[in-house]
């Protein structure tokens, strides 16, 4: 998993791409997690990552659910395919802020 | 198209991509939709997780190995994981309510969502736990 991530006004935007499974998502939840804190509203595009698991979703639920504690929010944007079949196998298509 | 194939990893988060690489060449050799295919590695990939994250639970490191097999006989698949981890307790193994929305948990739901079947055999040699995967394909 790589990534990148650019700010505008009070939004962050976090570009991910790769794979994202149990052993990078330390390392995403890093990359996030401290944006969220901060209480921007953060953008994470999806375009390019092209797996992800139960890991990941773990990474997306923690990362809203933190947003929501900080009055800000997480929306996830530009979705892959593959990745939109995970989401929606957990039933969160209506719980996150998908774009 | 009838075929077994094999394979072990090191016991570790960082053996996932491989576990998963491996998935997608077996299934390469079967015609099957892209999309069965995505959904069948994913419930290896978990199978997978599930042993490094909750069969190695507190062990740092370790150099045991797990195997993976994947075979195919008339349109039967039966995925097998054989670990030497913590003894898997069926009767334990729940996924989290889906509406009890927090991290973690979902790993064995997208299992029992993809496959038919998973039970945990004793039939296993050398193995502590043998996990069974079946799916009429």
């Amino acid at each position: 998993m790589t990534y990148k991530v650019t700010e505008e006004g009070n939004i962050s935007t976090v570009f991910l791409s790769g794979e994202i499974d149990m052993d990078v998502t330390e390392k995403a939840k890093e990359v996030i997690l401290p944006i969220v804190e901060s209480g921007k509203e953060v953008h994470l595009n999806l375009k390019d990552v092209s797996y992800m698991d139960s890991s990941g979703i773990s990474v997306l639920i923690e990362s809203h659910q933190k947003a929501l504690e900080k009055n800000t929010k997480v929306v996830v944007k530009e979705v892959s395919k593959s990745v939109l079949k995970v989401i929606m196998m957990a039933k969160l298509e209506q719980i996150l802020n998908l774009e | 198209m009838n075929l077994s194939e094999s394979k072990d990893f090191l016991v570790s988060s960082g053996s996932l991509k491989d576990v998963r690489t491996f998935s997608r060449e077996v299934f390469d050799k079967i015609n099957l939709p892209q999309d069965q295919k995505d959904e069948l590695v994913l419930a290896i990939a978990e199978a997978a997780q599930n042993i490094v994250k909750h069969g190695y639970k507190g062990v740092e490191e370790t150099s045991d190995r797990m195997e993976i097999k994947i075979s195919l006989e008339d349109n039967n698949l039966e995925i097998g994981f054989y670990d030497k981890g913590k003894e898997v307790v069926p009767g334990n193994v729940q996924h989290r309510k889906l509406d009890d929305i927090k991290p973690g948990g979902l790993g064995t739901f997208f299992i029992k969502q993809i496959m038919d079947n998973a039970v945990f055999k004793k039939d296993q040699k050398g193995w502590v736990n043998h996990l069974v995967l079946t799916k009429k394909i």
